[in-house]
């Protein structure tokens, strides 16, 4: 079983400060982290690595310092690693950025078959939780969100079941493989990493492959392959103004409640 | 069990196992590192002064360039004698420190210092991994062989482990080569970094750009505890800080925490500090044992260096250049036990002998009675800067009084506090304890 992990590296939100003249993320000396997400998605990888046999690569586009992510991840039990990184791909929205993680599976299914793709539910800088789908879309594979447990693999008849979360319920489905999941972190606990892949990890070197490598038309990359335009950024101030009390009896309360909303407009009589 | 031999594994990320690890590592020597903290330097503490000549000889131009971990070249340094009300102040600054062939010592906050030393390390070549603890010393046939961390499958083998752990040395008592600290051989330190813009800084401790002042203050910094304060400047914070011995603390009672509040407030100090926000807070404890309360420094397969091997001269609040030398010399002995082929105590008995040749040797024998002295004539911290200040304060006074008559009233008040014979006494033990 060859299981595709994509993470991606994050700056660590808790640290983020919004600068108030240009209601921009101040990122400078904001320490960079695997996104959250992406960690149990690997934990999870390498969990059924160890269930059914065979291997774990993970993936990452980013500039040459998201190789630290890679490392941890390896740090957890992945056993490749590539970065794609390249200048053509900066400013790439979730479209184009599905594009090139889709070029790249695309790329390592060439050489080794992928059976399952992983990737976090959603990153927690963007939040969009539009990457995972987009590569699924791109790849026609089956698509399986939320996750919150792998309840079985059929490696033989290429089978897996899976639980997704639900507003207030569970969805339990059956799906072909490769299929793509994108997963919650109650899906797992993600173990500490032991002392020989600590070591592995320290001297790992993850392949670096630019858009020659994957084969990736310039054009859907970047700022010229991402239809998102962001037309204005604003901070919205919530404001946590004390309500008003209003005293007296029921009846005495209503009146003097529609009062004051006829005083602010907010209801208006039809005479 | 990693299936990884090292060569080397040193215990330890801070100065002296990074000293060691990288004269090592340079020298093709495989070597691992390994650190209890998120990173080098996020669990170290020290007031802050590295010296220029100890570093550079470890890391050569470590204090130039872009990318240099120091924070101010320190041109003046001052030793205030204190009472409640004043502080009596004497100084050394010159222009030889200023210019950059006289460069001697420099600020550093350890969190930048040590990453900065981490990052050399590794660009020659050692591997460190750090948030492991390293819980025993695996011993075979009485040897050291390697070393069991808190990791999962986490023992690991080499041919010498380097034993940098720092101050809370319980490797180093687990194999039988020193024991437990005393109370009196250890004192506690609580450490505050105050924000402070740039400019203020230089303006409030009359410095040029760039420069640096350090302050060492006796009396009552400590509350009268045996045990000295200092405050030093950073680029853009003050570090200051207090430490008492942990006997006295706990035999006064005194939470260290109102050591440092009560120095906050001084009326000397308080204007230094006017307007800074405390950005971090930290307490360490510091070995102050000296040359008697230290371990043996080698054994079959090991190496003690730095706080571990207890190298503090706390009589010149020396410490980061004692634990770099020492992991220098370290490594330079075990480049030569890799080269015979042999780890015995027999080769590793050259990092003794090299010690003794050294300065940190020298000067923790010539000190060695001094921490003695000082844990019993606490009245060294109390009575003497009393009698500084008080005499200070009667000469300083412009009152009519004539001048014969002020000599007589300080004289007099000097005797009334400790008589001649017991003044000459302490003159001459102290002589006794440094000669």
């Amino acid at each position: 079983m060859h299981v595709v992990v994509c993470i991606k590296q994050v700056p660590d939100t808790t640290e983020v400060r919004i600068d108030p003249k240009t209601n921009t993320l101040v990122r400078a000396g904001v320490p960079s982290i695997m996104n959250p997400y992406d960690i149990h998605a690997v934990e999870e990888a390498v969990r059924i690595k160890e269930q059914v046999g065979g291997k774990v690569t993970v993936i990452t586009m980013g500039p040459p310092a998201a190789v630290q992510v890679l490392k941890e991840a390896v740090s957890l039990g992945a056993d490749e690693t590539v970065l794609v990184t390249d200048r053509v791909f900066a400013a790439s929205d979730t479209f184009a950025t599905s594009y090139v993680l889709a070029s790249t599976i695309q790329k390592i299914a060439g050489s080794e078959p992928v059976d399952l793709i992983f990737a976090g539910k959603q990153a927690i800088d963007g939040d969009t939780a539009q990457t995972g789908p987009g590569i699924a879309q791109r790849m026609n594979l089956p698509l399986l969100t939320y996750v919150e447990k792998v309840r079985s693999i059929d490696v033989e008849n290429k089978k897996i079941v899976v639980e997704r979360r639900l507003e207030g319920s569970k969805q339990i489905v059956e799906s072909t493989l490769p299929a793509l999941l994108t997963v919650e972190k109650e899906i797992n606990d993600v173990r500490y990493a032991t002392l020989p892949n600590l070591i592995k990890a320290a001297t790992h070197n993850p392949k670096a492959w630019d858009h020659t490598v994957i084969e990736a038309d310039r054009t859907k990359v970047g700022l010229k392959g991402s239809p998102t335009r962001v037309g204005r950024s604003f901070v919205q101030q919530l404001t946590n103004e004390p309500g008003e009390i209003i005293e007296g009896t029921p009846q005495e309360a209503v009146v003097s409640l529609v009062d004051k909303l006829f005083a602010e407009g907010h209801l208006v009589a039809d005479r | 069990m990693s299936e990884e031999r090292f060569d080397v594994i040193v215990v330890g990320a801070g100065p002296a196992g990074l000293a060691a690890a990288y004269t090592m590592a340079q020298a093709g020597l495989e070597v691992i590192v390994i650190e209890r903290g998120d990173y080098p330097g996020a669990k170290n503490v020290m007031g802050g002064v590295v010296y220029r000549r100890p570093t550079e000889d470890v890391f050569p131009d470590f204090w130039q360039g872009k990318s240099s971990p120091v924070e101010r070249n320190i041109v003046k340094q001052s030793l205030w004698l204190m009472n409640k009300d004043a502080a009596f102040s004497i100084g050394y600054g010159s222009a030889q420190f200023k210019a950059e062939e006289g460069y001697n010592a420099f600020t550093v906050l350890r969190a930048k210092f040590d990453q900065w030393m981490a990052a050399q390390v590794e660009e020659a070549g050692a591997i460190i991994i750090n948030e492991t603890t390293v819980t025993d010393l695996i011993m075979e046939h009485g040897k050291v062989v390697g070393v069991r961390t808190s990791r999962d499958d986490g023992d690991l083998y080499a041919d010498l482990v380097i034993v940098a752990q720092g101050v809370n040395n319980l490797l180093v008592q687990q194999v039988g080569l020193g024991v437990d600290l005393k109370a009196s051989q250890a004192a506690v330190a609580v450490k505050e970094i105050i924000a402070l813009p740039t400019g203020v800084i230089e303006d409030r401790f009359n410095l040029e750009k760039g420069e640096g002042a350090t302050i060492e203050l006796v009396g009552e910094s400590t509350m009268g505890l045996t045990g000295t304060a200092f405050i030093y400047t950073n680029k853009d914070s003050l570090s200051i800080g207090a430490g008492a011995l942990v006997s006295q603390v706990q035999q006064k009672g005194v939470n260290p925490n109102d050591i440092l509040e009560n120095l906050k407030e001084h009326p000397m100090v308080k204007p230094l500090i006017a307007g800074g926000e405390t950005k971090e807070y930290m307490a360490h404890l510091i070995p102050e044992g000296g040359y008697h309360a230290m371990p043996k420094v080698y054994a079959d397969g090991v190496m003690v260096v730095g706080d571990a091997a207890q190298m503090v001269n706390g009589m010149h609040r020396e410490g980061s250049n004692l634990a770099i030398t020492s992991g220098k010399l370290a490594g330079l002995t075990a480049i030569e036990a890799k080269e015979r082929g042999d780890y015995s105590s027999k080769t590793l008995s050259r990092y003794q002998q090299r010690l003794e040749e050294s300065f940190v040797l020298k000067d923790l024998k010539k000190y060695r009675n001094l921490s003695h002295f000082i844990d019993d004539n606490t009245h060294l911290f109390t009575e003497y800067p009393e009698m500084v200040l008080a005499a200070s304060h009667e000469l300083m006074t412009v009152d009519g009084t004539p001048k014969g008559d002020k000599f007589k009233a300080m004289f007099d008040m000097v005797k009334s506090k400790r008589s001649l014979w017991q003044i000459t006494t302490d003159l001459y033990k102290g002589w006794r304890a440094v000669k």
